[in-house]
């Protein structure tokens, strides 16, 4: 019963500040918006028992990149600045796209995954996700883990190459 | 014993992401359209744990899919951060309509 009252409020602000996060025409406020988004995905993972996962979205997405988020757009406007209206013209075909996606969407989860019957087992220790994590045999992650680090190396020194004053 | 079905997640995530669809064709400013594209990237990352702990519980490949998806973005969206500064620094605009010059 908890359960399910932590899950639809979850949903409601998911809900709500996605929607806000896409129509608010300040972008410190939609960055906001965003921020409480995120904290609900967080959650979400929490309450699916993924606990590390609620803590690499904690402090990477809410913590890392929201802040890098803050920082640009103090950089690149002023903060009661409020973005240009946007035209009917172009809202309208993209409310159809994202309305025909949610319908499309809407109707195989409400056809075909309600049929699908869930069976949950315990959630992952600590210790299986450092030994999935660090290891080499099959279900294991030692590859896709050394390729991001190459790939966060390459990004660092990327970003300073892009950004640096000439 | 958990009650919460898988529907319930895929519809919060489908919601989510078609957000990030409307706010990435309609928005004009560079940051709020790599918002929409965060929402897109964060809605699949839920699709991906809510498969793994409905359909293959005991394994963990939705868990890393989902944990290296997060690493992905934080990458992609830290260039691209700096890439808008930049431009930000030879434009001062960083609306996508007024930006249409590709050298510097």
């Amino acid at each position: 019963m908890a359960e399910q009252i932590i899950f639809y409020v979850l949903a409601i602000v998911i809900v709500v500040f996605s929607i806000l996060t896409v129509t608010s025409r300040r972008v410190l406020r939609a960055a906001t918006y965003l921020l409480f988004v995120l904290l609900a995905t967080a959650g979400l993972y929490l309450l699916m028992g993924y606990q590390f996962l609620f803590g690499v979205q904690i402090s990477v997405y809410a913590g890392g990149i929201m802040v890098l988020y803050i920082f640009s757009i103090l950089l690149t406007s002023h903060a009661g600045d409020k973005v240009n209206k946007v035209s009917l013209k172009r809202q309208l075909p993209a409310a159809f796209a994202a309305l025909a996606g949610l319908a499309v969407c809407g109707h195989i989860i409400f056809h075909n995954v309600y049929k699908v019957a869930d069976i949950v087992a315990s959630d992952p220790t600590m210790q299986e996700i450092g030994k999935a994590i660090m290891g080499t045999n099959k279900y294991q992650y030692l590859l896709p883990f050394e390729a991001i680090s190459i790939l966060l190396l390459a990004c660092i020194i990327g970003g300073i190459v892009i950004a640096r004053k000439r | 014993m958990s009650i919460i079905p898988l529907a319930g997640y895929l519809v919060i995530s489908t919601v989510m992401f078609t957000a990030g669809v409307y706010g990435f064709l309609s928005r004009r400013n560079m940051l709020t359209i790599l918002m929409s594209l965060e929402l897109m990237l964060n809605a699949a990352d839920i699709n991906f744990v809510a498969f793994n702990k409905y359909l293959f519980p005991g394994q963990l490949e939705g868990h890393f899919f989902a944990l290296f998806a997060i690493g992905v973005s934080a990458a992609e969206t830290a260039i691209a951060i700096a890439i808008i500064i930049n431009i930000y620094r030879n434009l001062k605009n960083i609306n996508v309509d007024e930006v249409n010059k590709m050298k510097y």
